[in-house]
């Protein structure tokens, strides 16, 4: 796999093809297996994010220690806001739901991670429903994501304990948005601008779960994660091109990481999670947890 | 190298590929070590697996994998449930194993008929996990693929004859690790194959004189 956005890219313009069709390439060279196998793995995927998304939406799944549920509902169908009845928030929405979903111990596809779950079903299942976009491009929007999430794995770092929710929400934000405009026609270029303005956006962004279990701020976090992969799709389709390239900014993010405090990287000891109602809450739903005897 | 489908998956159980994925494959590996699920469990939490491993599932994974349950199987949720209509007697504790420990890691010992046997392994990030200790040998186990690992007196041959047994079944070997203490001591074997060895091939292997231990492990990656 490519552990260079640049390279990738100008391989596909070379060809004049897309970057999902080299990231599916190079996939079934390092594998020894064809990009049909690929495909339909990536299919498979799909069909449980679809499956996560559709779950959560319904509403009526609390996490054990009940800290987070019910708003995916609540953001499809509650009162008006500025963006009622818009896809934004629909996407939104779905975000919500799958990580609803995966407090909930409900089954998703981990995409980086599963703390990060949220972001790219959101905006490729929302922006695909209200563009009437076919599943085989979805499909190959994914592996677009995959090539991206490869780069930051290569580069960085996809885990919150190592690198703070930059490298989860924030990777799955430009996974994301490279994916979601190579789906909506844009090209590789493109493509690399969207993931960088998208990865821009979420640097610094600090992982810090309440109790350290993936519910508070993980849930929202996902959503924000989404709307800032919509804002950089609008910019990159805009014909934004953002100077630093996305293989620096993702260098960057991995840099940012390793110097982030260790109370700022999973450990509960910072950020929200040390706040005095964070800390409350923490106590009260894992003393009530282990009480009820789980 | 990472792969397309490291990234767009594991497909699992939530919440985290740490805490529900990962426990779920080191309870999968563990069962291997007695064959099946196993009658009596004591599940010994070390790190942040003792701190926040109740509101992340991490024993109901545990237990899951156990019961032979894979990381997708919405069963894990109420994993807790089944066990006990199962009649199965497991038991948590929280522990320390050391501060050289990873932060998840879990020693579990189990019963299962006459066999008992107790493993140590740690969930090392987005569901990736390794055994690092049967029986009190060391051992380093990934479940990314089938392994047999073993423990042989130094013996000359012993890898030939070893690697004989497997081509004798068809079993393909993929990765081979050898280690001893000295020469002529304690040969640590740890085989990573291509196609699930069946139990005679474990058999085989324990009846050769010179071998002290082996254990055959079941592949528990996607």
């Amino acid at each position: 796999m490519y552990r260079s956005l640049a390279d990738a890219i100008r391989d596909a313009e070379a060809r004049g093809t897309t970057l999902s069709a080299v990231a599916l390439e190079a996939e079934a060279k390092d594998q020894g297996r064809p990009i049909a196998e690929i495909r339909d793995a990536l299919r498979r995927a799909l069909v449980v994010m679809r499956g996560a998304v559709e779950r959560g939406l319904v509403g009526d799944l609390r996490s054990a220690s009940e800290l987070v549920g019910g708003d995916a509902a609540k953001m499809r169908t509650g009162p008006a806001g500025p963006l009622a009845g818009t896809p934004f928030r629909d996407v939104l929405a779905r975000a919500l739901a799958v990580q609803e979903v995966n407090a909930a111990m409900g089954v998703i596809v981990a995409a980086p991670t599963a703390g990060g779950a949220g972001v790219l079903p959101a905006v490729l299942t929302g922006l695909a429903a209200a563009q009437g976009i076919d599943d085989d491009k979805v499909i190959d929007a994914l592996a677009t994501a995959g090539l991206i999430g490869a780069v930051v794995a290569e580069r960085a770092s996809l885990s919150g304990a190592e690198g703070g929710c930059q490298a989860e929400t924030g990777a799955a934000a430009g996974m994301a948005a490279g994916a979601a405009v190579e789906m909506l026609g844009g090209s590789p270029r493109q493509v690399g601008h969207a993931t960088a303005l998208a990865q821009q956006g979420t640097l610094g962004l600090v992982c810090d779960p309440l109790g350290g279990l993936v519910e508070l701020p993980c849930v929202f976090r996902n959503a924000t994660g989404a709307a800032i992969a919509m804002a950089a799709i609008e910019m990159a389709m805009a014909g934004i091109e953002f100077a630093i390239p996305a293989d620096e900014v993702i260098d960057t993010m991995g840099e940012i990481g390793a110097s982030m405090d260790v109370r700022y990287r999973e450990t509960a000891g910072g950020g929200l999670a040390a706040t005095p109602t964070g800390r409350r809450l923490a106590r009260e739903r894992l003393y009530e947890l282990k009480r009820s005897g789980g | 190298m990472v792969s397309l489908l490291d990234i767009i998956g594991p497909v699992m159980v939530g919440p985290s590929s740490s805490h529900t994925a990962g426990a779920c494959r080191l309870g999968l590996l563990a069962r291997c070590l007695v064959g099946g699920t196993p009658e009596r469990a004591t599940v010994e939490l070390h790190g942040s697996f003792a701190r926040t491993g109740e509101g992340h599932g991490t024993d109901k994974a545990i237990v899951g994998g156990l019961m032979g349950f894979r990381p997708d199987d919405e069963r894990l949720r109420t994993a807790l449930e089944i066990m006990e209509r199962e009649g199965l007697t497991y038991q948590f504790e929280k522990t320390s194993l050391g501060d050289d420990a990873h932060p998840n890691t879990v020693r579990i010992t189990l019963e299962r008929g006459d066999r008992r046997s107790q493993m140590v392994g740690a969930s090392l990030g987005a569901g990736r996990v390794l055994v690092t200790e049967i029986d009190g040998y060391p051992v380093e186990v990934s479940g990314n693929l089938h392994t047999i690992v073993l423990v042989a007196h130094d013996v000359k041959g012993s890898v030939a004859r070893i690697a004989g047994i497997l081509a004798d079944a068809n079993v393909n070997i993929a990765t081979l690790k050898l280690s001893r203490k000295e020469r002529g001591g304690d040969a640590f074997m740890v085989i990573e194959v291509d196609e699930q060895p069946d139990e005679s091939v474990r058999d085989a292997i324990r009846e050769l004189s010179w071998v002290a231990w082996a254990f055959r492990l079941d592949k528990v990656s996607a």
